[in-house]
């Protein structure tokens, strides 16, 4: 097998990889998941600033 | 005892991205200055152009951008993890050695000892200590998502993880490099010195495989991650898809890495490389704008608050100026529009459009948000401020791309003018001469952006003095998601 062909076979399976990633985070059963993830920067208590408020 | 949050780290890193954009923005403006008064230091070799250009580009995106990357990254994992970082003193080191890194290449460049390699001019003894500080830097941060107390590792973490790794990767392959002193070597600077194991054409397709990853990864990914913390947060409200930022993440790392080879166009590379590159590079739009409207429609409902909040009106600014020049870049990448472009100033104004435009708006706009928190503050000493930094940096930057694309434009329409007979219609000098007028109005946005920093570091001076160190910010108990 010539670099070649080694190129091309990388580059198909890169590129059902990534036609995967797509799939799965539209994916309907994922909604949820990625709605809570969003929400991350939301649930780390509070800046430190609240109790020293002068 | 009460679980908190690492700040010192952060207040560290946050106070230095202040310090070194001051002196490397400062080092910007004198080299401005140096093309248009070129005896302007004096003839002093130590602060000749050739030796303060590197120090400057080294210092704006090194240490400037480094540690406002520092600080972003280190406060946004720990706080998205619900965790403090793996080790406090890891953490320590990571500081100090990069510090020291710092001096150690600003002293190194003004001596005049460099590799050449353009963003990686730094002789080896420096390029390993890079790598040690760096291998800590990620075990602080892999080992900080590790024990996470969350299940999901929110998107600006990823953005963070994949900056580190592939820095790793670019810096260890670009600097492998035979130090002269094991050819023997009897000079005393010659012990700095140091040859590149590449040669000829495979040399410059690594090395700019490294240039155009360090922008795509230092430059881009890394301050993509600070715009998913920083954006929501300042707005109030989460990012705009999180699905769409899941595939602008993946889709920015499998492109990016082979765009590199628009730096050689109609070079001596091969011509299937250089067209690979151009084709990424046009790729490279899609996730480019993706992310950016991702940004920006974080706001979506709440526009309102852009009228009042200049935090938000850097961060916001910021995305456009990275739509602007990642739109700008891919047509700079196609032949015949490279053929015009390079080696003139336009390639300056472009990277100015995304390293000022972006990346410095988008680091000040994350300090002007972190520093009052690091100093249980709950806004900075002045709001009003805040907005005159806006627009002393807004305007300056446009000052500065403005003119570049008018003078780079100019400048390569007067370098490939020919007479009838096939000689060329302007001598060199005479496309020098044309640029002054252009060199003198970019010096002045320059000049404005600097001051903007100026105001910053004032408006910081007062904050911290009304402060309070916080080292008790408490990590949320009750652990939900």
């Amino acid at each position: 097998m010539d670099s070649g062909i080694i190129g091309s076979v990388v580059t198909v399976v890169f590129f059902l990889l990534f036609v995967g990633i797509v799939w799965w985070a539209y994916h309907k059963d994922n909604r949820q998941k990625f709605e809570d993830a969003a929400n991350l920067p939301f649930e780390e208590g509070d800046d430190g600033i609240d109790r020293r408020r002068s | 005892m009460e679980a908190t949050y690492n700040y010192k780290v952060v207040r560290q890193f946050a106070i230095m991205t202040v310090v070194w954009g001051i002196v490397g923005m400062l080092v910007g403006v004198l080299i401005a200055a140096q093309l248009i008064w070129p005896d302007i230091t004096l003839q002093l070799p130590w602060l000749s152009y050739g030796r303060l250009r590197p120090l400057h580009t080294n210092a704006v995106i090194f240490a400037f951008g480094g540690c406002g990357l520092f600080a972003a990254s280190l406060y946004s994992v720990q706080r998205t993890c619900q965790t403090r970082l793996l080790s406090d003193g890891l953490a320590s080191f990571v500081f100090w050695g990069w510090q020291l890194i710092i001096l150690s290449a600003a002293v190194s460049f003004v001596l005049g000892i460099t590799s050449g390699k353009e963003y990686a001019e730094l002789e080896w003894p420096i390029d390993l200590m890079i790598a040690v500080v760096w291998i800590a830097y990620a075990i602080l941060f892999f080992g900080t998502i590790i024990k996470r107390k969350t299940q999901h590792i929110y998107v600006s973490n990823w953005f963070f993880g994949a900056y580190i790794v592939t820095i790793t990767l670019l810096h260890v392959v670009n600097n492998l490099e035979l130090p002269w002193i094991l050819g023997g070597s009897t000079s005393l600077f010659g012990i700095f010195k140091s040859y590149p194991v590449y040669a000829g054409v495979q040399d410059a397709m690594v090395q700019w495989w490294y240039g155009h990853n360090a922008v795509g990864f230092f430059l881009t990914t890394a301050f993509l991650g600070m715009m998913y913390y920083f954006v929501p947060k300042q707005a109030g409200r989460p990012i705009f898809s999180y699905r769409l930022s899941v595939v602008h993440f993946w889709s920015l790392n499998f492109i990016y890495m082979w765009a590199g080879p628009h730096h050689l166009l109609y070079s001596a590379l091969p011509d299937w490389a250089q067209s690979l590159g151009m084709v990424f590079s046009l790729m490279l739009i899609a996730p480019s704008w993706g992310g950016m409207m991702n940004g920006i429609m974080t706001l979506s409902g709440a526009w309102h608050k852009l009228r009042t909040d200049p935090i938000l009106k850097f961060l916001i600014t910021s995305l456009s100026f990275y739509g602007m020049s990642t739109f700008e870049g891919p047509m700079m990448s196609v032949k015949t529009v490279n053929a015009l472009s390079h080696f003139t100033e336009w390639t300056v104004g472009h990277v100015h459009s995304g390293a000022l435009g972006w990346v410095a708006m988008v680091t000040i706009g994350s300090m002007y948000y972190l520093i009052p928190r690091l100093f249980g503050r709950e806004e900075m000493y002045s709001t009003r401020l805040i907005n005159v930094h806006f627009w002393w940096s807004t305007i300056g930057v446009v000052l500065y791309i403005a003119s570049m694309w008018i003078a780079g434009v100019a400048q390569g329409l007067m370098w490939r003018a020919t007479n009838a007979d096939g000689t060329l219609t302007y001598s060199f000098a005479q496309s020098v001469n044309a640029m002054y007028p252009f060199w003198t109005i970019r010096l002045v946005g320059g000049t404005m952006f600097f001051l903007g920093m100026l105001i910053m570091a004032y408006n910081v001076w007062k904050t911290v003095a009304m402060g309070k160190a916080v080292n008790d910010a408490a990590i949320p108990q009750a652990v939900h998601a």
